[in-house]
């Protein structure tokens, strides 16, 4: 051992015995030279007027978009709207915060008491809902940076069957359900988390990532926005809004004329075909009283899956993960290379005090369970209620939930005002 | 009369879809209301405790950007300005020079300066630097402590979770108010007993 380790660990062994946060151990010198201490830099964060232009930026460019799809009915002004938000919100803002993230800050804001909600981030969860429930979702044909991507590369779409579209169609509802019981429970951010191009936007992420995405611009020049049909949560609460808003765009001016020639002109699949009422009506009602009658078990059994599930559901917090691993295996606590059981061990923290907390998060999970596949059987029944109930209807017309309104359907339309 | 049948039935169509749009918005508007309660103007951004930092050296792996936004940065009033640093110099160096294999830092991030005899000072080139914590270690556990890490705002993209948060053992990140978005040792320690040693 030379002369350096020796002098090296006998002060080692001296001043691990302390506690090390407390001690300047050695005192600050004073310089005889006239030596200046440079300073710590810090380099401050965006200024905030920034995060407020986003907002502003982020309403100017909805309103542009609904102008162009509800007023003016150009599909070219909503494609160029929707590069300007890519370029805007996606690679300049690199896409963070969105409002489909915004889910979650609102969630925790309701839950969280110690959490301090960006007033920014309320407006980005409340702006795009709003204009929707007036206009439908003139955000997802023009303003969100994920669907201007994924629109941009839509070159082949085929149509999926039905049945499929609707069987996917549940995976944004349970997507919805999971990122909110997640962000509720303060265990993580599962929509930022998952995004699958803020690391294209960023030019930066782990390749698992960036894999994602790539895989779904690749998905998407086949099957169109498939982000945005089959996953994204924040689309289940646009289509509520839309669904019901009061002045959706239309595919045709004035009167559809049933020439057919908007018929397959959506990628997207959300044009409803004219359908009469088929069979007898008496028969028609009973069975959709049956549908209705099942809902409530419906929501029993997915309330019990949930609730039985909260274990696994439960493991994606990491105070439950740890617990469940010291406890399986208390020699972990040992364990140096373990970086959570060291820090734990570190933290003074008993373990009755982890085991407590771990039980609550878990009880979390459990209600949350309860919640979380009660609202899934809601959707199932209401999906099958749909698939089976048919109202007459005469024109070719946007199905208001699903239609994105991008805006393709109405330059095939031959009808001028 | 189908006809009028089918006018009625509109109608009746039109006030149900009323009825529930405004049924989402007084819904939207409740839910806005109540996180409103919970709103603040000012932005937020992440910021890691030094004190809580055990250096895991997570920062350097998980931060979404590449190399990370996590630097280790230097409280000079904190500093020693000693010759066997901790944080420069490896434990089992050969001998106390600035050669690259005697020093702890992976990335020889750290520059040391000769100041006056027998002090140095040490230096934190950060575009080398990567977030290791691995001088952060040697400094606390050896010195004073006076370098750790800090997310640098200039790099820091400000995930809306940031992503080292959900990993750090010992809970060190938190979301600070954005006017105030340091945590530089030193700074908070002034009145206590960190500032005046023993
Ligand atoms: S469905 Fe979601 S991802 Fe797609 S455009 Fe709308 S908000 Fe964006
Ligand atoms: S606007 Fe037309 S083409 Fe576009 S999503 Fe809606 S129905 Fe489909
Ligand atoms: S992840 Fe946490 S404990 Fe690990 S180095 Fe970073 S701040 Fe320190
Ligand atoms: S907020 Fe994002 S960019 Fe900043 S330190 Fe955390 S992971 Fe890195
Ligand atoms: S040892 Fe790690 S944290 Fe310290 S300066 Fe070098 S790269 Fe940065």
């Amino acid at each position: 051992m030379n002369r350096i380790s020796k002098i090296f660990f006998s002060l080692a062994a001296f001043l691990l015995s302390l506690p090390a946060w407390a001690q300047q151990r050695f005192p600050k010198p004073e310089f005889e030279t006239g030596y200046v201490q440079p300073a710590t830099s810090q380099a401050p964060p965006r200024a905030l007027f920034l995060e407020y232009l986003d907002v502003f930026m982020l309403a100017a460019v909805l309103i542009v978009a609904t102008w162009f799809v509800v007023k003016k009915r150009s599909r070219r002004g909503v494609l160029w709207t929707s590069v300007f938000a890519l370029l805007y919100f996606g690679f300049y803002r690199q896409g963070c915060i969105c409002s489909i993230g915004a889910i979650q800050n609102v969630t925790l804001a309701l839950f969280d008491p110690t959490y301090v909600l960006p007033f920014t981030a309320l407006l980005f969860f409340v702006i795009p809902l709003v204009v929707t429930l007036f206009y439908g979702r003139t955000f997802c044909a023009a303003v969100c940076p994920l669907g201007a991507i994924q629109d941009l590369v839509a070159f082949r779409p085929i149509e999926l069957p039905r049945w499929l579209q609707k069987i996917l169609g549940v995976v944004p509802y349970l997507y919805l359900a999971l990122a909110v019981l997640y962000a509720a429970t303060s265990s993580e951010f599962l929509i930022c988390r998952y995004d699958p191009f803020v690391g294209i936007f960023r030019f930066d992420a782990e390749f698992q990532m960036l894999l994602l995405g790539g895989l779904f611009l690749l998905v998407g020049i086949f099957v169109a926005r498939p982000y945005c049909r089959f996953f994204c949560p924040y689309g289940v609460l646009l289509g509520w809004m839309s669904t019901f808003s009061k002045k959706h765009m239309s595919i045709t001016p004035s009167n559809c004329i049933q020439c057919k020639l908007c018929a397959n002109s959506c990628p997207f699949g959300a044009i409803e075909k004219p359908v009469e009422e088929q069979g007898n009506r008496r028969s028609n009602v009973q069975r959709l009283m049956t549908y209705l009658f099942f809902i409530p078990l419906w929501i029993g059994i997915g309330g019990l899956a949930g609730s039985m599930m909260h274990v696994p559901l439960a493991k994606f917090n990491s105070t439950v993960y740890l617990a469940e691993q010291l406890v399986e295996n208390p020699e972990l606590k040992q364990d140096q290379e373990h970086i959570d059981a060291r820090a734990f061990m570190q933290s003074g923290k008993s373990m009755d005090q982890l085991v407590t907390e771990a039980k609550e998060i878990r009880s979390q999970f459990y209600w949350g369970g309860w919640l979380v596949g009660g609202f899934i059987g809601l959707v199932i029944g209401l999906t099958l209620l749909k698939l089976s109930s048919h109202r007459n209807r005469y024109d070719y017309e946007p199905d208001k939930t699903n239609c994105l309104s991008c805006g393709r359907c109405m330059d095939y339309c031959p009808v001028k005002k | 009369m189908n006809d009028k049948k089918e006018h009625k039935q509109a109608g009746r169509r039109e006030f149900i879809q009323t009825g529930i749009r405004w049924t989402l918005g007084v819904s939207l508007a409740g839910v806005a209301t109540a996180a409103a309660l919970k709103v603040s103007a000012d932005d937020f951004v992440w910021q890691l405790d030094p004190f809580k930092c055990v250096y895991c050296g997570r920062c350097a792996d998980y931060c979404v950007m590449t190399p990370s936004a996590v630097k280790c940065v230097h409280a000079y009033d904190l500093c020693g300005y000693c010759d066997l640093c901790g944080g420069y110099l490896k434990p089992d160096a050969n001998a106390l020079s600035t050669a690259a294999e005697n020093q702890l830092c992976p990335t020889s991030a750290i520059r040391r300066k000769f100041v006056e005899d027998p002090y140095f000072e040490y230096e934190i080139d950060e575009d080398l630097c990567f977030g290791c914590a691995k001088c952060v270690e040697g400094c606390t556990s050896f010195g004073n402590g006076s370098l750790h890490l800090q997310v640098r705002h200039d790099l820091c993209v400000n995930c809306n979770e940031c992503s080292i948060a959900r990993v750090c053992p010992s809970d060190a990140f938190e979301r600070v108010p954005a006017n105030n978005p340091y945590k530089i040792k030193g700074d908070f320690s002034v009145g206590t007993d960190e500032s005046n040693p023993a």
